[in-house]
This record gives structure tokens, C-alpha cells and sequence, in this order.
């Protein structure tokens, strides 16, 4: 039997930034391969080489013994290979049929769509994947589970013999995840082949046949998943000795809350459809409270509503003994609560100068109802000054800033009244050593001033080099939480 | 995207600085030189166009747009836009003209009040059109394109059943007086107008509900998360847009001495063309009213400009939209000079 599709020695650069060194990578026909690695690590670059995302690499691909080069994605499914990512790319007001058929829809003699025959195979090849689902159903109607796997039957409807799943299982409940499973092996038993790329590492060891691991661009490892166990295979991905920084994750980490400090914030059984289930914490003053999910966990969303911009289903907010109303960011805001979003497009004004961007939020602090640009600019001089913000200018556009330095101008517009809470998404993504620091050494300065503070992120580093009392959280609830014990990275990873 | 600021972090400071000076003015130079070019080309073209009667003439001409051009600068600041605003004018002028007595002749079934009573309606009215524009695209999320568009019909609507075809003319003494009475040498609608622009550049400029109209405008997300109340703020401009087109419009139904139907439609491209030319962004953050002064100079030049060289009435609507084209590709082009220059 030759191997499938098979890839030597792959190399991609982006930039000056390498996400994959020298990467090989097998797969057999009937096979299920698990991809595992952590948020950079370069699986989602080769995928996308082999799905024709990027034509650009230095290395060779061969699909049945052939080289091949795809230049878009389109070359990629006509030569039989199909991704479903993460994010669905359905369309919801068309019907299951019409999601099936897309782009192929079958014309009867007059040149129109022939709806009939549309149904009838749509059915029919639901059926034979074993989906029960009715072809006239709008795919907007249908649970996310649903919609994936039919999802799914388009990619294998257009021919693909090779199906590239992106974090398949992220939003699926158990049950969901085990019909997945089913439909996947009986494709396998049929002579597909599927790649897995999943962070949940239990659902890789269940489904999978194979696994390859991925670090820093490199790929480490490949085994048969029934020789190997979790905590191997966390062993891999995060590695050891490569880097100081990386190390100091993998020992154990002392997490201590401060004692008797005063809860600043509570949340009771907080609920959103679709983000998060039932989730009850609090906060005290003095302290940083991470929390750790991966991407979809709900953890970011979670975060949002504590700013007012994504309001709760159910549950409820206290803060000092009152209910928060969190339906507006102004109205959070008000009541003290501060948000540094995930993204920084979602926070700058690049081309606004820097102490526009400082005192935005604090203007009616400063005076009702004028401007008063000269208290402005003080108040950014000083924070230029404490932050160590280059160029040391508070009248450049932001924009011309670098990225690390945007963040702490985003910072600092919580920094001259402050907060009851601050909420930081993702702080310190995308950044270099340095900034990262300097963020951690603000956060630090914050907490011993007395606010509570909570980080949500989808990287273990960021929340370990934060955090006071760790909460874990994995589809949508809380299910772990460190506090006054030593946590380390793959304590973490294995919690998620 | 963080590689281009890093770029813009690495070429030399004068290089950049020169190349961040022009860009940065370049959306103030040119329409300034366009209307620098106009006046100096009908100066020399035409005898009667230098002259302090004709000063007057412009000042007037323009002086309704400037008005309705006020509000729109709120609104397109923010990135939306309001195509109700001749609609509305057109509308508010002939409420007012219904509740003031007309003459016997006149054949509308109209209700006479006291003029400030008939102005206090009128207001009130204009004031719950923008209401309705500014629950549309906050609380229902319809676009501001879709919204005020179906407002430039209902406000056609309500004057269509408030003038059944028929013309108005009278309407209350200080409307008379402001719309069409001179104070000395200067008519009174040119001092409203500056009036407006000098409010609307000092609320731009001077207060925090400003600072948030160009944030809003800037980056919408950005402004949400830093606790700025955007539904507030747009709000506040469609209805800022709606009650300036409701006073233009009853001023300019006494400039023209009669209220009828449709009689304000060329008002909706000359203001927002007005805004546009003078250079604020149609993608919101970038502008103010010393722009949208500029612009109307500009339209009001080339306006009367051309009544005075005798050229073809139908080449003029040709060429007005030509140099609106033009100041579009202006616009845009330097939006995405910018948007270079600050790395997103």
C-alpha cells in the first residue's frame, strides 16, 4: 500500500517569522491522524499548505506518489482534498440540500434547479454517512453538532478522498462528539482518510489512529496512539530545556490568594447560550484570577460580558453587595469595571494621537462636559513616562506605534482612575519578551493597589505568569480551579 | 499587520515625518485649492463674479445647504449617513407653513396658531423624525443608508398630504425675518448659518460629546470597549442632523416665499456633497465643520460661478457632478494614504 499523501521536508516563512522548519508528515490511505501541538506551533500552517491556502513553501508534497503544488484551495478539493474548519463556513438561510449541493446544484431540462433530484440525493447521501437529518431543513435550524457533520458530507460530496477536520469537537457535547466518532470511522472503514487537528487531546487518543505531534515549527513526534498515553503526548508538545521561559512553565508554579482580601465581584450562575454554562466565582480584591481555556472554551466570551458587551442569559453579577446591570459597556464602565479586549483593532483609535487614546475613557472624570486637552496631555505624559511607552510622545498617531506599546497605551486609559475590576483578555498575545514583561509588571503594580483582576486567555503561559488562583474552563464550564497549590503547564493542559 | 507599524517605526524620522505631513494635509489641500482655483478662474472669466454684491448672493445661495450641511457633518463623522435631510427640511418647512394662516386663496386645510406655536410643531416635528432615524439603525439595527432612505419617503409623504399639490406661502413673522430679512447689508439666513457652523465647530471641537462623535467614527469597536455609549452617540447625530435640516428647511420656505412639495431635492446632493468635497471622510473619524466651510464655498462658487459665464444650465448639472466625482477619489484616496501611514 503507498502512502497517500506525503510530505518532505516543509519549510515556511512568514516574514521573518518561521512557523515550520524542515517538516515531514505521512498519511495513509484508511487512517484517521490526530495533529496535536500548542497555539503557534505551526499545525494550522501545514494544513492550510495542504488544503492550497498557502502556495508558497520550500519543500515537496506528493499525493499518491505525484508532486503536486496546489495554488488555491479550489486545487486543493478537485485533486480530492476538503477541510471543514473551525469556524463553519455553511450558510444558514439555505437548506440542508442546497448546503450539499452547493455550487454543483443538479438542472433539470429547462436549466432551472432541480429541487426534487437535489433532495433525493442529498438524502440519500446523508443517509449513507448515517446523518439523520431532513434535507429541507434550514441549516440555521439545526444544532452545531448537525451542522458540522453535514458540513462535513458537502466536503466528501465534492469528492474529497482526504478530509482536513479543524477542532471538530471544540463546541460538541459528549453524545455529539461520539456520533462524530462514528461517522468518522466508517468513513476510515471506507478508505478515507482524515486528519485531526485537535487541542483536546483525550478526543485525538479516542478517535485517532495515529498522532503527530507539533513544537515551535518542528514536528517531534509520531506514534501509533494506542502505544502512547495524555500525558506523553503532553510531555512532547510542550517539551523541555529549549528555552528558558518555556522551562520555567514546566516546573511548579506556587499559586497564593491573598487571604481575607474582600470579594470585589461575584458571579452567580452565569449563563450565555452558545459561550458558557453555570458559571459561579469571585473575585477579591488584591488578587488576579486567570482563566484558562482553549480557543471556544468560553472563557473570552466570558470576559466580554463582565464589560457589558456581550450581556448574560441567566445568572447574575454582584458587585459590593449590588446586582450589575451589564447591558452596555458605558453602564459596566461606570460601575468600575475596565476591559482590555482580545484584539487590538477592538481597542485603538491608530489614527487618533496617543492621549486621545489614554483619556477616552475617563473624559467626564476630567471635566462634565468640555474638553480640557491640556489636563489630557499631562495625564498621558505621566503615563508615558511611568509605562515607558517609545517614543515617549504623546501626540504621535497610535498607529505609528509598535504592538507592544499600543497595549500599554491601552492599559494605561484604566490607569488614572481606577477600576473595581479589570478584566484583560489575552494580554499579552503576539508580543515580544520585553513588552510581556513590562505588562506583567503593570498588572503586579495594579494588584497590589487593591483591584481585582481577571485574565482570560487561550495560552497557558500567559495566565501562569499572571495569575494568583487559577479557574479552568473547557466548552463553556468551569471545570477545574488552583488555588493555594503548585500548578504547572501540563497540570493545565491536562485540566482543559 | 504589526509588521507595517513596525515598518512606519523604522523609516527615518524626517522621511516620515514629510511623507505624514503631506498625507496628512493632503485632504485639507485640495479642496482649499480647488476653491482657490475656482475663485481665480471666475474672477478672471467674469466681471460681475468679484463683486460684494455677488459675496452676498453666494452667502445666501449657500446659506440653506450650510445649515442641513451642520447636522450631516455629525452624521458622516460617525460613518453613517443621512438621506433624509432635504426630506425633512422639506417636510418641517411646510408644518410650519400649516399651522400659520394663509392667505384666502391658498387651498389647504390649514390650522392657524400663533407663529411660535406653529414653530414649536415644526421643531417638534423634525426633532421626532431624527428620533425615529436614530431608533431605526440603534435599537433595530437597520443600516443608515436603508433607514433614512425610507425617512426621505415618509417625509415626502407627510408633505404630499399636508400641501395636496397645493403651494403655501405664508408663514410665522420670525421665520419671515430670518429667512428672507437683511440685517443691514447681511441677510439674515448667512448669519443663522455661520451662527450653526460656529455652534457645530465649537461642539466638534470643544466638548467631550465631540471627542466620542470622532472615536465613534474612528473605531466603533474601539470606542464600545472603552466604555463609550456608541447607540447614544449616534442617536444624537441623526437627530442633531434631523432638527438642522428642520430649521433650514423653514428658513429656506421663507427664502423662497412659497412652501410646496419637492421644492428642497437638490439639497440632499449639494449637502452632502458639500461635506465630501470639503473633505470629511466618508469612512467617519476624519473632518469637522471647517471642512464641510470649505466645501460649501466650493459649491456655492462653482454654483454661481457658472450663472455668470453664460455657460450651457445643462452643462452646469453635468460638471457640478464631475467635481463631486473628483472629490470622492480625493477622499477615498487619502483615506487609504492614511490608513498607510497609521498601520490600520
Amino acid at each position: 500500500m503507498t502512502t497517500l499523501l506525503e510530505l518532505a521536508g516543509i519549510s515556511k516563512a512568514f516574514g521573518g517569522a518561521v512557523a515550520l522548519r524542515e517538516v515531514d508528515f505521512a498519511l495513509e490511505p484508511g487512517e484517521i491522524h490526530g495533529l496535536v501541538g500548542e497555539n503557534g506551533a505551526g499545525k494550522s500552517t501545514l494544513m492550510k499548505i495542504i488544503a492550497g491556502v498557502h502556495s508558497e513553501y520550500v519543500g515537496e508534497m506528493r499525493l499518491d506518489g505525484r508532486i503536486v503544488r496546489f495554488a488555491s484551495p479550489r486545487d486543493a478539493l478537485a485533486a480530492g482534498i476538503g477541510m471543514v474548519h473551525q469556524e463553519l463556513s455553511a450558510v444558514r438561510a439555505l437548506s440542508v440540500a442546497e448546503n450539499v449541493y452547493m455550487g454543483v446544484q443538479p438542472l433539470n431540462r429547462l436549466g432551472l434547479v432541480d429541487w426534487r433530484a437535489m433532495r433525493h440525493g442529498a438524502r440519500e447521501h446523508l443517509d449513507s454517512l448515517g446523518i439523520a437529518v431532513d434535507p429541507r431543513t434550514p441549516m440555521g435550524a439545526l444544532p452545531l453538532g448537525l451542522q458540522q457533520l453535514v458540513e462535513l458530507s458537502r466536503v466528501l460530496f465534492s469528492g474529497a478522498r482526504i478530509i482536513i477536520l479543524d477542532e471538530p469537537t471544540s463546541a460538541l457535547s459528549p453524545p455529539e462528539v461520539e456520533r462524530l466518532f462514528g461517522v468518522l470511522r466508517r468513513l476510515r472503514d471506507a478508505g478515507r482518510s482524515i486528519i485531526f487537528i485537535s487541542h483536546f487531546l483525550d478526543d485525538v487518543l479516542a478517535v485517532c489512529d495515529r498522532v503527530t505531534v507539533f513544537r515551535n515549527g518542528r514536528k517531534v513526534a509520531v506514534e501509533a496512539c494506542a502505544d502512547v498515553d495524555k500525558r506523553w503526548v503532553i510531555g512532547r508538545m510542550i517539551g523541555a530545556g529549549h528555552d528558558e521561559l518555556e522551562e520555567s512553565y514546566l516546573s511548579d508554579i506556587p499559586l497564593q490568594s491573598p487571604a481575607e482580601a474582600p470579594v470585589v465581584l461575584a458571579l452567580e450562575g452565569l449563563g450565555r447560550a452558545g459561550a458558557y454554562r453555570d458559571v459561579s466565582l469571585a473575585v477579591r480584591g488584591g488578587e488576579v484570577l486567570g482563566i484558562y481555556g482553549f480557543l471556544g472554551a468560553g472563557q473570552l466570551e466570558l470576559a466580554r460580558t463582565l464589560f457589558g458587551a456581550l450581556p448574560p442569559d441567566r445568572g447574575r453579577v454582584l458587585a459590593g453587595g449590588r446586582t450589575l446591570r451589564l447591558t452596555s459597556t458605558s453602564r459596566a464602565r461606570r460601575a468600575g469595571m475596565a476591559f482590555l479586549p482580545e484584539s487590538r483593532g477592538m481597542m485603538l483609535f491608530a489614527k487618533e494621537p496617543v492621549f486621545k487614546n489614554m483619556t477616552i475613557s475617563i473624559l467626564e472624570r476630567i471635566h462634565r462636559l468640555w474638553l480640557r486637552p491640556a489636563a489630557e496631555r499631562a495625564i498621558a505624559r505621566e503615563h508615558v513616562e511611568r509605562l515607558r511607552i517609545r517614543p515617549p510622545d504623546p501626540e504621535r498617531p497610535l498607529g505609528t506605534l509598535s504592538g507592544g506599546n499600543q497595549q500599554k497605551v491601552a492599559l494605561a486609559k484604566w490607569l488614572t482612575h481606577l477600576p473595581r475590576v479589570l478584566v484583560l483578555s489575552e494580554p499579552t498575545r503576539g508580543m515580544d519578551v520585553g513588552a510581556k514583561d513590562d505588562v506583567v509588571k503593570i498588572v503586579r503594580g495594579l494588584r497590589e493597589r487593591g483591584i481585582g483582576i481577571v485574565v482570560a486567555s487561550t495560552e497557558p503561559e500567559t495566565v501562569l505568569s499572571l495569575a494568583d488562583r487559577i479557574v479552568v474552563m473547557k466548552k463553556g464550564e468551569v471545570v477545574r480551579e488552583f488555588a493555594d497549590e503548585p500548578v504547572s503547564k501540563d497540570r493545565l493542559l491536562a485540566a482543559a | 499587520m504589526s509588521d507595517t507599524q513596525d515598518d512606519a517605526a523604522l523609516v527615518p524620522p524626517r522621511r516620515r515625518d514629510a511623507r505624514a505631513w503631506l498625507a496628512a494635509r493632503l485632504r485639507n489641500i485640495a479642496p482649499l485649492a480647488t476653491l482657490l482655483f475656482l475663485v481665480a478662474f471666475f474672477w478672471i472669466a467674469s466681471d460681475s463674479f468679484a463683486t460684494f454684491g455677488n459675496l452676498t448672493n453666494i452667502l445666501t445661495q449657500i446659506s440653506v445647504t450650510a445649515i442641513i450641511a451642520v447636522g450631516l457633518t455629525f452624521v458622516i463623522l460617525c460613518a453613517e449617513i443621512d438621506l433624509s435631510v432635504a426630506a425633512i427640511a422639506n417636510a418641517t418647512g411646510i408644518v410650519v407653513a400649516f399651522f400659520t394662516l394663509q392667505d384666502a386663496s391658498v387651498n389647504i386645510a390649514n390650522v392657524p396658531l400663533p407663529g411660535w406655536a406653529a414653530i414649536v410643531i415644526a421643531l417638534a416635528s423634525c426633532y421626532a423624525l431624527g428620533w425615529i432615524n436614530a431608533f431605526g439603525l440603534t435599537r433595530i439595527g437597520i443600516p443608515s443608508f436603508i433607514m433614512t432612505l425610507a425617512m426621505l419617503q415618509i417625509a415626502a409623504g407627510i408633505c404630499a398630504l399636508l400641501v395636496r399639490g397645493q403651494i403655501a406661502y405664508s408663514v410665522p413673522p420670525l421665520i419671515g425675518t430670518l429667512g428672507a430679512k437683511s440685517l443691514g447689508p447681511v441677510p439674515w439666513i448667512a448669519i443663522v448659518a455661520a451662527l450653526f457652523l460656529l455652534i457645530g465647530h465649537l461642539v466638534l471641537t470643544y466638548t467631550r460629546f465631540g471627542r466620542y462623535v470622532y472615536m465613534v467614527g474612528g473605531n466603533r469597536d474601539a470606542a464600545e470597549y472603552s466604555g463609550v455609549n456608541v447607540r447614544r452617540i449616534l442617536s444624537a447625530v441623526m437627530i442633531i442632523s434631523a432638527v438642522c435640516s428642520g430649521v433650514a428647511g423653514m428658513l429656506g420656505v421663507a427664502y423662497f416665499g412659497s412652501a410646496q412639495q419637492n421644492e428642497f431635492d437638490t439639497y440632499l446632493l449639494d449637502s452632502i456633497a458639500a461635506v465630501v468635497v470639503g473633505g470629511t471622510s466618508l469612512f467617519g473619524g476624519q473632518g469637522g465643520i471647517g471642512s464641510t466651510i470649505i466645501g460649501l464655498f466650493v459649491l456655492g462658487v462653482l454654483n454661481n460661478g457658472l450663472d455668470h459665464i453664460n455657460i450651457d444650465s445643462f452643462l452646469k448639472i453635468l460638471i457640478r457632478g464631475l467635481i463631486l466625482l473628483i472629490a470622492l477619489i480625493i477622499n477615498v484616496y487619502a483615506q487609504r494614504v492614511r490608513l498607510a501611514e497609521a498601520g490600520g
